[in-house]
């Protein structure tokens, strides 16, 4: 594996380029074929809503898929996380309409650790709240 | 209805193999809109120094989800799985899965606990390619919610 960024060239408090990814429901319905998740509360309203949700809901494993994407595109070598974890605070709310929901996220270099890795905290919001907690990655860089 | 602790450190038996493909980690990656080319071209992989494509950080979580269900799905255990949400998941990798991975997955109830009404299981996975070795390890806590007026 061959990060293209340097442990050397990073600090604690280092910033990883923000990125905001759109989801619709047609985005939902792909992520559900290519994961297998089929689970109802990620594309039919009805039964989201007889379960107690607002509406539809992202997967949570296609939020903590994307907010990944922040530390694959900066390291250049997915290859590179060794680590990753999420709790899953609040869920994404996908309404019926072209325009669907956001979620931004954001990471920082938290730590660097002692056998050429980096600990990156991520912040993923929607609709201006935080969709995950505790998400953090290591990574392993050049 | 609380679940029985002594379930706390079953191991259930691994997995048949499941066979990676390229098309299926290309499927997967443009679900999720990204183009990064170690995906989805074999030769960008090689620059990179891996053998074949890899798939995203994340990819695993199908494989090692499907074979948690023999664990939540264990009529003994006693899960309503109606009720359960996805509380936590974690992912160490000692390499990233590739294409032509032969994966089995063992699963292990670490443990299960009762707070305020809700059960909280907390699974892992550990991954294995058709060599014997270590691929990625996955945790997954799934949280039964209590029923209302329980």
């Amino acid at each position: 594996m061959t990060a293209k960024i340097s442990y050397d060239d990073v600090e604690v408090g280092t910033e990883l380029p923000g990125q905001s990814f759109g989801v619709t429901r047609a985005t939902l319905v792909q992520y559900a074929g290519a994961s297998g998740d089929f689970n109802p509360i990620h594309w039919n309203e009805k039964f989201a809503k007889e379960v107690g949700l607002p509406d539809v809901i992202a997967h949570g494993m296609f939020t903590m898929a994307e907010a990944i994407r922040v530390v694959t595109d900066w390291a250049g070598d997915p290859g590179a996380v060794v680590e990753y974890g999420v709790r899953f605070t609040k869920p994404v709310v996908v309404p019926n309409d072209d325009e669907g929901a956001t979620i931004e996220v954001g990471g920082k270099v938290a730590a660097k650790l002692d056998d050429g890795t980096v600990r990156v905290d991520l912040v993923a919001m929607s609709a201006g709240r935080k969709v995950l907690g505790m998400s953090r990655a290591v990574v392993r860089l050049a | 209805m609380a679940l029985d602790q002594s379930f706390a450190g079953r191991s259930y038996p691994p997995t048949d193999p499941y066979e990676v493909g390229r098309e299926k980690i290309r499927e997967f990656a443009e679900a999720l809109g990204d183009p990064n080319p170690v995906y989805t071209d074999p030769e960008a992989a090689k620059a990179l120094g891996y053998s074949d494509v890899i798939a995203p950080p994340t990819f695993v979580f199908s494989i090692t989800f499907k074979a948690a269900g023999q664990v939540f799905r264990d009529p003994q255990l006693g899960l309503d799985y109606s009720r359960v949400v996805h509380g936590d998941q974690k992912f160490v990798h000692r390499r990233p899965v590739r294409a032509g991975d032969r994966l089995t997955v063992t699963s292990t109830i670490e443990s299960i606990k009762s707070m305020a009404g809700n059960d909280i299981l907390d699974i892992r996975g550990e991954v294995h390619d058709g060599t014997g070795e270590h691929v990625v390890t996955a945790w997954t806590k799934l949280v039964s919610r209590a029923a209302e007026g329980a």
